[in-house]
């Protein structure tokens, strides 16, 4: 490292590597171009989600309608935009869920005595051999397909990984000096978890957190795919897939759209992730 | 190693048996109770029904009774499907769900090191291009979008094979395309991993000292260290699958476990749902073992470490 880059954060350092990555700046840009577009894009729109035009059935990309209507004579362009709101909207709300969920219980795991920590983790052992799918579609089904309940019950499935990157994390800082320092000054438990340890294990849950998003996103997708998630009129990307691939014989479009966004969407948050972890490796900083 | 798998099985006993009482209080938490219907059934008549599928003792009776009947294999009679047993449901749907995820597995085993080990052989070339930018593609598309599309080009357009349905004997093939190739994708990207940090170890340099060939080098020596991560990758993979399979049953209409499951949970057909959320525990629980025997048999080394 030269000198000049010493007087920059962490957190400059790594942005500064993740630019220089041409891939991640292209998966960022890309990403930021998807948000733009789902969040801002339906308030341009001519059209409303469920607006209906019957003269204009399933009709062929247009230049009214840029990506044609569906049979039932709906914008699919507008509709594909609207459900991008909720896919992206449940895919950061569930991943919020899982760290929350993941970061405590990592936390707890790693600062409590050897027993309890190995309790814990064999805990964790055994739920990665649960059929999780089976468990969000009982979940869903029983307790209704509302929004709220769609992300918390993918979120309490998802944050498994996240409680073992920070429970292995906890353990490499307890050991290290400064926070042994810290103790010998007398820092309760609470500022030790406030002050040394939550900022030390934040690059690893950035890291993955960004991976869990895509896997989120394809879990809802696949909950909506199968009748079990958002429901219709309402539109996720899912939903649009599900029923572009119920009339793919004669109107491929309704397919096609649809898959486009969402696995471009998928594309761009993978290669995210994959460059964070590049540039955020606690190794690398070093 | 007996006491490494001694304790595998017992982890994957603890499993099952979670599950069970897992899936038990969920169904029972849920609203609405297996004879509710459209018509109003008087009070006397649904209560002799509940007492004909024991659903009027006590709750840690009925849990009981589920798990002593499910470690038996004697699947209690649904309500929902009166004179179709749950076990025959699952023994129907089981078959069709095996034969396309085992397909699958070994077109992704076939695609996936093949071209892991020719990306990991000429690091930079050509082919360690397309096949990282392809396995990279493959990971990131969902098997909701391969499906349909699989189905339209072979099915719809081409006409190589039926679109949908179970009638044909090759009928397997597309939904095991599906998500064989996606699977595919994950076991390049190991393999190609795996292989590179084999060949840069410093036994590979010894065999290459003492003049073994290229051939030799790559199959005796490294490739049984490099399957390692792919081998890692089985257990959570026969998971995804299952995962995966719900998804394809669904896009191309086939009778297996998984579309019998999701109907089993619209239905709030009790009895059904818990045995195949049951039976798909055992499976991956089955295919954990299977997978932690071959590796503690590839690498001594695992043995010893858990014993620690």
């Amino acid at each position: 490292m030269s000198a000049a880059s010493e007087h920059l954060t962490p957190t400059q350092l790594a942005w500064r590597r993740l630019c220089r990555s041409r891939v991640s700046v292209a998966a960022l840009l890309l990403l930021g171009f998807m948000m733009v577009l789902c969040v801002a894009g339906p308030w341009f729109s001519p059209y409303g989600p469920n607006d209906q035009d019957l003269e204009l059935r399933a009709v062929p990309p247009n230049a009214a309608h840029w990506l044609g209507t569906d049979p039932l004579g709906r914008d699919l362009a507008t509709r594909i935009l609207h459900g991008g709101r909720i896919s992206l909207l449940v895919g950061v709300l569930a991943t919020a869920v899982a760290a929350l969920i993941g970061v405590g219980y990592g936390l707890v795991a790693g600062l409590s005595g050897r027993r309890t920590d190995a309790l814990m983790m064999r805990a964790v052992d055994v739920l990665y051999a649960f059929p999780f799918i089976t468990f969000v579609i009982l979940l869903v089904v029983i307790f209704g397909r509302q929004f709220v309940l769609i992300f918390v019950a993918i979120g309490a499935v998802e944050w498994l990984t996240m409680a073992r990157v920070v429970r292995g994390q906890v353990l490499t800082l307890k050991k290290l000096e400064y926070v042994q320092a810290a103790r010998a000054a007398g820092a309760g438990f609470g500022r030790i978890l406030f002050r040394h340890m939550l900022p030390n294990v934040m690059g690893p849950v950035i890291i993955y957190a960004s991976l869990t998003v895509p896997g989120v996103m394809l879990l809802e997708a696949t909950l909506s795919f199968l009748g079990l998630g958002i429901q219709p009129p309402d539109a996720s990307w899912g939903v649009l897939i599900s029923e572009g691939a119920a009339s793919m014989a004669v109107y491929p479009w309704m397919l096609v759209g649809p898959s486009a966004f969402f696995t471009l969407t998928l594309l761009a948050l993978n290669l995210l992730g994959d460059g964070l972890r590049d540039a955020l490796d606690p190794k690398s900083m070093l | 190693m007996l006491r490494f798998l001694l304790s595998r099985v017992l982890q994957g006993v603890v499993v099952i048996v979670g599950v069970l009482c897992i899936t038990f209080l969920l169904l029972r938490m849920a609203p609405g109770g297996p004879f509710q219907g459209e018509r109003d059934v008087p009070e006397h008549i649904r209560r002799q029904q509940e007492a004909m599928y024991g659903l009027d003792k006590p709750l840690p009776v009925q849990l009981w009774n589920h798990i002593f009947n499910f470690a038996t294999f004697q699947f209690p009679p649904s309500p929902k499907t009166p004179g179709r047993g749950v076990g025959e449901i699952i023994a129907q749907g089981f078959p069709v769900s095996a034969q396309v995820g085992l397909a699958a597995l070994l077109i992704a085993l076939a695609v996936g090191i093949p071209a892991g080990a020719l990306a990991a052989l000429r690091p930079g070339s050509l082919e360690d291009r397309v096949s990282t930018v392809a396995a990279t593609l493959g990971i990131c598309t969902p098997s909701l979008v391969l499906g349909p599309v699989i189905a339209l080009v072979f099915g719809l357009k081409l006409r190589w094979f039926n679109a949908s349905g179970w009638y044909d004997a090759d009928d397997w093939v597309l939904p095991a395309l599906t998500l064989g190739l996606i699977y595919s994708a994950y076991i390049a990207r190991l393999t190609r991993g795996g292989l590179r940090e084999t060949l840069a170890l410093e036994f590979i340099r010894t065999a290459r000292a003492k003049g073994a060939s290229e051939l030799a080098v790559v199959f005796r020596h490294a490739f049984k260290l490099a399957c390692l991560p792919v081998l890692n990758f089985l257990g959570p993979a026969a998971a995804g699958l299952m995962t995966g399979s719900i998804v394809t049953e669904s896009v191309f209409q086939l009778p297996g476990l998984g579309q019998h499951f999701v109907g089993a949970a619209v239905n709030r057909n009790y009895e059904l749902a818990m045995a195949t959320a049951a039976f798909y525990a055992l499976l991956i629980v089955a295919f954990n073992l299977l997978v932690d025997i071959i590796q503690a048999l590839l690498n001594p080394r695992i043995g010893f470490k858990e014993d620690a």
